[in-house]
């Protein structure tokens, strides 16, 4: 489903500050599957997203997205494949916006944007399903304005936009660090439930090892652009997983 | 007094085009284009030369708004392709229109007294009113539709245009077509009603359209319901209206760059200040209000 070979990438190349992330970086995803990547701040969790998702451009290698090679397609191209939920609540949405208005956007989304009214009264019922299906009462605010609603409210929204257009791959960038225990179980609840639901395939970023096992297939462990630990979240408890990750960045610290 | 109010009211509507303009690139697209102070006069050149070369006054009026656009497509060009800072693209392409419009005509003030205008089909103040609400009413259906809600977010959050699978270029360029393009046939329409083009009646015309976005900003602050063009409009007509009564009391015409100015800051710091100090004993949670509860 996703392939990435041999992906090189380094900052500030030919100066005194290189930074080496990825030197022949190799990852397979299979479909319908939810992999969570962990690893310590710098390790290159959040690049590889944005190789992935074209916000930078590798310096070498190849993505390949259902067969197709992507790795030299720009970032709006790719967003007709790959959905994508950030940490920040306010990227990939448009707050001075109604949810309304935004969901009416998500929904043309890959498609051609002509000079015909956007808002559809025959759209507002298919909203009003997924806006019920957070049970967040979003489905009563629909002309509220985004930039009104809370970090969660916002996250939720922001998953629904990213996942109604069903996406090959959906990427999901620590999408809870922001939010308080509470509110990140229930927006995690709500993300396994919409995965399940439209089958899609799943990569997320997490700083949370208990919500990393719960949630996914497969734990990945990256450390220093190198995949340091592969393994199915079954054959793994909490306690092992957080020992590893402690005697693995403890060698990086020293 | 009457001739004060009519002639406002005129001006405010000539202006408000060039509010309307002005709005989509600082209010949509958040760019401080300056390149307007060259497109304004340009549109002026542009309809003069087609005057002079016998074509009747609408089409003229429509080749300033075209020829607009495409100052609007050099300075979107600028910092799109070549990636120049957007105030500095708008002041290259407001240097590159100040020798464009001289090289037009080969003349700095060419008058325009013995030529037809588009207000020979009706009054001035109807022909305006026209023209007004047709730019209105098409910017508000456009901002209305799919693509329109584009460059609306286009402002608003880059990464959500990308994410919608869409170049955000090309809907930067779009707005600044349609700016330039509307701000040129204010500044075609200026020159008619004016009776002749000049070179300098450009010069600070940025300061003009902030103020009336501004003045129309403070009409109900906090209220939805009231459209961002109409804002503009009724923003420009007050400024003008301001402008005259200044002038009625008896202060020099050269005097009106400083009063413009005047006039911006006095409203920013309306809406960032003292709506809050006027307001304070209506504010729930103020002395007032926890010893009366």
């Amino acid at each position: 489903m996703l392939k990435i070979t041999n992906l090189c990438k380094s900052f500030n190349s030919n100066t005194d500050n290189q930074i080496n992330i990825f030197n022949n970086f190799n990852l397979e995803v299979e479909t319908n599957t939810s992999t969570a990547i962990i690893g310590p701040n710098g390790c290159g969790k959040t690049t590889l997203f944005n190789i992935i998702g074209g916000n930078i451009l590798a310096d070498q290698g190849n993505i390949f997205l259902k067969e197709k090679n992507i790795s030299k397609l720009k970032e709006e191209e790719r967003a007709k494949y790959i959905g994508r939920v950030y940490q920040n609540p306010s990227m990939g949405i448009s707050s001075s916006l109604t949810i309304l208005e935004n969901l009416s956007l998500a929904n043309k989304k890959g498609e051609k944007f002509t000079l015909k009214k956007l808002l559809k009264k025959e759209n507002i019922d298919k909203y009003i399903e997924l806006l019920k299906d957070l049970s967040l009462g979003l489905e009563k605010k629909l002309d509220t304005k985004v930039k009104f609603l809370s970090g969660g409210q916002r996250q939720a929204l922001s998953l629904i936009m990213a996942t109604m257009k069903y996406p090959d791959l959906l990427l999901l960038d620590e999408h809870t660090a922001a939010l308080d225990p509470k509110t990140s179980n229930l927006i995690m609840e709500k993300t396994k439930k919409l995965i399940e639901k439209y089958s899609i395939t799943t990569i997320m970023i997490s700083h949370n090892i208990k919500d990393a096992l719960k949630y996914s297939d497969r734990i990945i462990m990256l450390n220093g652009g190198q995949i340091v630990l592969d393994k199915p979240s079954a054959d793994i408890d909490e306690k092992e997983l957080i020992q590893i990750y402690i005697r693995k960045f403890e060698q990086i610290v020293a | 007094m009457n001739s004060l109010i009519i002639t406002s009211l005129e001006q405010g509507l000539i202006f408000s085009i060039l509010a309307m303009g002005v709005f989509i690139t600082y209010k949509i697209l958040d760019i401080a284009d300056l390149s307007v102070e060259g497109t304004f006069p340009f549109g002026a050149f542009i309809f003069a030369k087609f005057m002079y070369m016998g074509v009747n006054p609408i089409i003229s009026t429509l080749m300033a708004f075209i020829f607009g656009s495409l100052a609007g497509l050099l300075t979107s060009i600028l910092f799109t392709k070549l990636k120049i800072k957007p105030l500095l693209s708008g002041i290259l392409t407001m240097t590159i229109l100040y020798s464009i419009n001289l090289r037009t005509n080969g003349k700095a003030n060419i008058p325009l007294f013995s030529y037809d205008s588009i207000f020979d089909f009706n009054s001035t103040l109807v022909v305006l009113i026209i023209i007004v609400l047709f730019v209105k009413i098409i910017l508000d259906q456009f901002l209305k539709t799919e693509t329109g809600y584009l460059l609306i977010v286009t402002g608003d959050n880059e990464s959500f245009i990308k994410a919608l699978g869409k170049n955000i270029n090309m809907y930067k360029t779009m707005g600044m077509m349609i700016a330039n393009g509307l701000v040129a046939l204010s500044g075609a329409l200026a020159s008619q009603f004016q009776g002749f083009v000049d070179i300098t009646m450009g010069s600070s015309i940025i300061v003009v359209a902030l103020a009336s976005i501004i003045i129309g900003d403070t009409i109900n602050k906090d209220s939805n319901k009231i459209k961002n063009t109409t804002r503009a409009i009724l923003g420009a007509i007050i400024y003008k209206f301001i402008e005259g009564i200044v002038l009625d009391l008896g202060l020099e015409p050269t005097d009106f760059k400083a009063i413009s100015a005047i006039i911006v800051i006095i409203f920013i710091s309306y809406n960032n200040f003292l709506v809050d100090i006027l307001s304070f004993n209506r504010r729930k949670g103020g002395v007032n209000y926890v010893k009366n509860n």
